[in-house]
């Protein structure tokens, strides 16, 4: 089971998901996020998933729960780097990936979090 | 009688009379093709399919079937691709009936033999047929594919700003592709904003309308935010009498009105000089 390494620049944590992600690291992934907003106050989160080639309801699931969880910690979470294959299958899938913002990529997410506060 | 004795007895005729049946079958072929092929290609072609025609007859091998039906049908895709009809390649084959007819027809006692031999005959001329279909259904494929391809260019009209003119009907193959296009463009040049312009659109049903919401959708996922224009006012009408709703989507009726608003949404004004 692969840990995926979350990293706090200023206010915003930072997870790029390299892998294809199996339900354990889900868990622990959502687990560990929900910690380190509790320690760190961050205000946004950004999950780069340049790395992520296919996409299903599971990972659209999860992505969505995250966006929740760190709404409760009064945080902002923007999805970036997603490929064109993978945004075309959400769209067929008909996941509208809600309470989550996106961009196209981490630098843009950024603007989009700094611009909220 | 046993069928190989009358292919084999064919064969033996064919071979004896072989001079004067090609001759009078390449004289019969080059007046029907007016012109489009020299007599000498047409005694070439029509030379290699009989001495085919004759050893299959003779069942002289078991590939020998497989290699008339090969050079047939390459014959028959070469017509098809310089413009000859179906029945003028048919013709062609058929046409060797006549030629050994004329000449059989004072040897009595070959009728079984030519009922064979026609049979075969008749056969390979329907072959004929069905290669030139298959070869303009392929080319009619491939025409198809080219135009898709055609149709859905994606252009930049101001930084950042990439527009998606659609020319003609949109059905789920074109939806596919245009969602391929866009979204790649929108990863190519990090654009934020996407005009689809439907001007071009015919008509504009709940079929399209659910296409041209999965595009918005789908690039929406890649942060850019998408106008659609060239609503013309029949199409308006059509629109909300089928309770179409496109939500938070903004419509503007022209490119240049969903110009001026992407570029005041991107903070930028225009002003005379």
């Amino acid at each position: 089971m692969e840990q995926v390494p979350i990293l706090k620049i200023g206010q915003t944590l930072f997870v790029s998901i390299q892998i294809d992600l199996q339900d354990e690291s889900v868990i622990m992934l959502q687990e560990d996020l929900a910690n380190k907003l509790a320690t760190t106050g961050a205000r946004g989160v950004i999950i780069d998933i340049t790395g992520v080639e296919i996409v299903d309801s599971f990972i659209g699931r999860m992505l969505s729960t995250i966006g929740s969880v760190s709404r409760l910690f009064d945080a902002e979470t923007v999805i970036v780097g997603m490929r064109p294959a993978v945004a075309i299958t959400l769209t067929e899938l008909g996941l509208s990936l809600s309470g989550v913002r996106t961009a196209l990529n981490a630098e843009k997410g950024l603007e989009i979090l700094n611009g909220k506060h | 009688m046993d069928v190989s004795v009358t292919g084999q007895r064919m064969a033996d005729y064919l071979r004896e009379h072989q001079d004067k049946v090609v001759g009078r079958w390449t004289e019969l072929v080059t007046t029907g093709v007016h012109g489009r092929i020299s007599a000498d290609e047409v005694r070439r072609e029509l030379s290699e399919l009989y001495a085919l025609i004759t050893r299959v007859l003779a069942r002289a091998d078991d590939h020998v079937a497989g290699e008339l039906r090969a050079t047939l049908d390459e014959l028959s895709r070469g017509r098809a691709r310089n413009g000859f009809t179906p029945s003028e390649t048919a013709l062609g084959i058929f046409t060797l009936k006549e030629a050994v007819h004329e000449l059989i027809a004072d040897a009595a006692g070959m009728v079984p033999e030519f009922l064979a031999f026609s049979q075969l005959i008749d056969d390979l001329g329907l072959g004929t047929f069905e290669a030139y279909s298959a070869a303009r259904e392929q080319i009619i494929s491939d025409q198809a594919t080219a135009m898709l391809e055609l149709s859905t260019p994606v252009v930049r009209l101001w930084k950042n700003i990439i527009a998606v003119p659609l020319i003609g009907t949109l059905d789920s193959a074109r939806t596919q592709l245009v969602m391929e296009k866009l979204l790649d463009e929108l990863v190519a040049t990090g654009a934020d904003h996407a005009v689809i312009d439907i001007t071009g659109v015919p008509t504009v049903d709940t079929e399209v309308a659910q296409h041209l919401l999965k595009t918005v959708s789908a690039a929406r996922l890649l942060g850019a935010e998408c106008t659609i224009s060239g609503i013309r006012p029949q199409v308006a009408q059509t629109i909300v009498s089928l309770g179409i709703e496109f939500g938070d989507i903004a419509t503007k009726a022209s490119l240049a009105d969903a110009l001026a608003l992407a570029l005041h949404k991107a903070g930028l004004k225009v002003v005379p000089v």
